[in-house]
């Protein structure tokens, strides 16, 4: 039955009925409304008036106000968890197309670099059997660079270009003074290594460019600001056009990279030393020189996404985190796939957000910080190599 | 073919030679005292029982170990602590006891590999695959494309190695060596796992590669009828010295060799 009033309880006689009635279990909604009189104004004022005896008693039982009624925490049925799980998202979902597509869209963005910083690791993982775990702080490092040298008055192309060349002194520095006197040496030395180059780095960069965040410099590099509004279903879909430039140069890189890899010399000698280290050097493929290579790439990867991400936010330490949300896209892609890299990158973005929007309200929010792992972790459970990983089968 | 690196040395002559090598991992030696040389031209062998350190003779000559004790010369330079890249550019090519390729990539492009050495193009060329780097990678893809002829593997040149027969992937390492048209090609029991006629089609290969282009060959070997049928000297060794050396039908007949591959004793 609908009906504007379907009966009256007054709260001045019967309170007993009404918290009845907001405790019915088909309760779902309360809605009140104050009357001018429930405003206890000072007429002459217009302001409240603290001698009015409501006002007076509340003020004196502070706590226990005077029209109190109570809402009491339910647990749902079951039924109705199961609703709220399997059907009511996907019916919001329904109902309002634009919400999702902006939804989709955001988690898109997000995917996208978290695609970028997993390729980095993918990249000197599958070439040199490195876990990188200073990929992180490479992209905070390159961000700082470019914009430190920015801030000295250095135009900001010059400061790309001389970015380009510190990644790439850092790559033979790496190579020279950490991986060539670790040779041979079991996986987790090189790991720990990692993390003794994570903590150069962080100290080297507050030295040199000090820790305070610092604003990307978006214009210098002729990249868009603002957003655009686009009708899509009916309702209006926000894109940033920097996530827009940020899509285009990632995948850009992406294809780059695929031509590398496939069609030139390098490439080969690349994909030949990650396959296997032995039969590289036999054919006079030098492991030192590929190193170098394939860390200044890490490199460069790290450096597109240190501005993509700095110019969403800031170019901070704090950045450096962002190296954590790989970890689930590399268990979900496998740590030897670029295209795993990419699409792992791209559904992680893509089902945090959903996840975020759709569930959080659920168990109250924040889901975000946590989806992504339960996500990599089903997908472990039913294929431990990952979506595009190599599966290891060792003889026993 | 590749320009004389040194004096210029005919066939016949000593192009390899290792000189009282030892060995040592920790406590073990691999090899103790080994001399032996390789002359220009000749198919080589080297055998063994298990264990004799036939595997590490290998690895001393391209360089995956440095001896401990003793110096390898090749051609006519001594090369102490050389690495594999170095030994691949003087013109040392070899293949693995297990097959080593690149399993994820195809025939014709673990052929490739081998010619890495001689593409100079600067990889801006390449990446755009235009002007001089397109001219390069075509004369490269003209000889990669004659080895895959002469071994007979055009069947399979566009699939992932990983994919084919093991008796296939051994042709296709035979022909990533080749690709890089060495002095000394080293082989590690091409034979090993192989049937009857794969057996025959790889001695055909190695006999026509030496023939040929007059490569010279050291192969390690367990079929005894293999070695006597390639081989022109055959070196023995047994827990990792020299117990023999010369040509086949005097090796076959030492009493020491019978013993080590019969296990009699005295």
């Amino acid at each position: 039955m609908i009906g504007s009033l379907a009966g009256v309880i007054f709260a001045g006689e019967d309170r007993a009925a009404l918290q009845d009635a907001i405790d019915h279990p088909e309760i779902r909604i309360v809605s009140l409304t104050v009357t001018e009189n429930g405003y206890c104004l000072n007429r002459a004022t217009k302001r409240l008036d603290p001698d009015h005896p409501l006002v007076r008693r509340d003020l004196a039982r502070p706590g226990r106000p005077a029209m109190m009624v109570r809402t009491r925490p339910r647990p749902l049925p079951p039924m109705d968890i199961l609703y709220k799980i399997a059907v009511d998202p996907f019916a919001q979902m329904g109902a309002a197309p634009d919400l999702l597509v902006q939804t989709v869209w955001e988690g898109l963005v997000a995917g996208v670099l978290y695609s970028l910083i997993a390729l980095g690791f993918v990249l000197i993982f599958k070439a040199s059997g490195v876990f990188n775990f200073a990929q992180g702080i490479m992209v905070v490092f390159a961000g700082l660079t470019l914009v430190g040298l920015a801030e000295k008055g250095v135009p900001a192309f010059v400061a790309l270009a001389l970015t380009v060349a510190v990644m790439f002194a850092l790559a033979v520095a790496i190579e020279r003074l950490v991986l060539r006197p670790l040779v041979n040496q079991p996986d987790i030395i090189l790991l720990m290594a990692t993390f003794g180059l994570t903590y150069f780095l962080i100290g080297l960069g507050e030295m040199v460019f000090g820790g305070s965040p610092k604003q990307m410099i978006t214009d210098g590099l002729l990249l868009p600001r603002g957003a655009i509004d686009l009708p899509v279903f009916g309702g209006l879909v926000s894109v940033q056009k920097i996530d827009v430039a940020a899509a285009v140069i990632a995948s850009l890189a992406v294809a780059v990279l695929a031509v590398f890899f496939q069609k030139t010399r390098i490439g080969r000698a690349l994909r030949a030393v990650a396959d296997s280290h032995k039969a590289a050097l036999s054919v006079g493929i030098s492991l030192n020189g590929i190193w170098v290579i394939v860390w200044f790439t890490a490199g460069i990867v790290a450096l597109v996404t240190g501005i993509m991400w700095g110019a969403r936010s800031e170019v901070s330490f704090s950045l450096q985190v962002i190296a954590l949300k790989a970890l689930p896209v590399l268990i979900l892609g496998g740590l030897t796939s670029v295209p795993g890299a990419i699409v792992g990158g791209l559904v992680i973005g893509i089902g945090e957000k959903l996840g975020e929007f759709y569930w959080g309200p659920l168990v109250g929010g924040g889901i975000e910080s946590w989806l992504a792992y339960v996500i990599a972790l089903a997908v472990l459970m039913i294929r431990p190599q990952g979506l595009f990983g190599d599966r290891i089968i060792e003889r026993v | 073919m590749r320009a004389p690196d040194g004096p210029l040395i005919v066939p016949g002559d000593v192009i390899l030679s290792v000189e009282n090598v030892s060995l040592g991992f920790g406590g073990v030696k691999a090899l103790t005292d080994v001399s032996f040389d390789i002359r220009k031209g000749e198919i080589r062998a080297i055998i063994g029982p298990n264990g004799a350190g036939k595997t590490s003779m290998l690895n001393c000559i391209n360089g995956f170990y440095h001896p401990s004790e003793g110096r390898i010369t090749f051609k006519g330079r001594p090369r102490p602590r050389m690495r594999p890249s170095e030994a691949a550019r003087g013109g040392i090519a070899r293949t693995f006891q297990n097959v080593a390729l690149f399993k994820g990539m195809t025939t014709l492009d673990n052929i490739m590999t081998g010619r890495s050495l001689r593409m100079r193009r600067g990889f801006g060329w390449q990446a755009l695959r235009f002007g001089p780097a397109m001219a390069e990678e075509v004369e490269h893809r003209r000889v990669v494309e004659e080895i895959i002829d002469f071994l007979e593997i055009e069947a399979v040149r566009k699939m992932p190695v990983g994919k084919l027969p093991y008796g296939v992937q051994k042709r296709v390492e035979l022909g990533r060596a080749l690709a890089m048209e060495p002095d000394v090609l080293l082989l590690d029991e091409p034979m090993a796992g192989m049937n009857l006629e794969e057996k025959e089609d790889m001695c055909r290969f190695i006999l026509d590669v030496n023939a040929q282009f007059g490569t010279t060959v050291a192969l390690i070997e367990h079929d005894m009828g293999v070695v006597m049928e390639l081989s022109d000297r055959v070196v023995v060794l047994e827990y990792g010295r020299k117990i023999a050396d010369g040509p086949p039908s005097e090796v076959k007949r030492d009493p020491r060799v019978i013993d080590a591959y019969l296990g009699v004793a005295h």
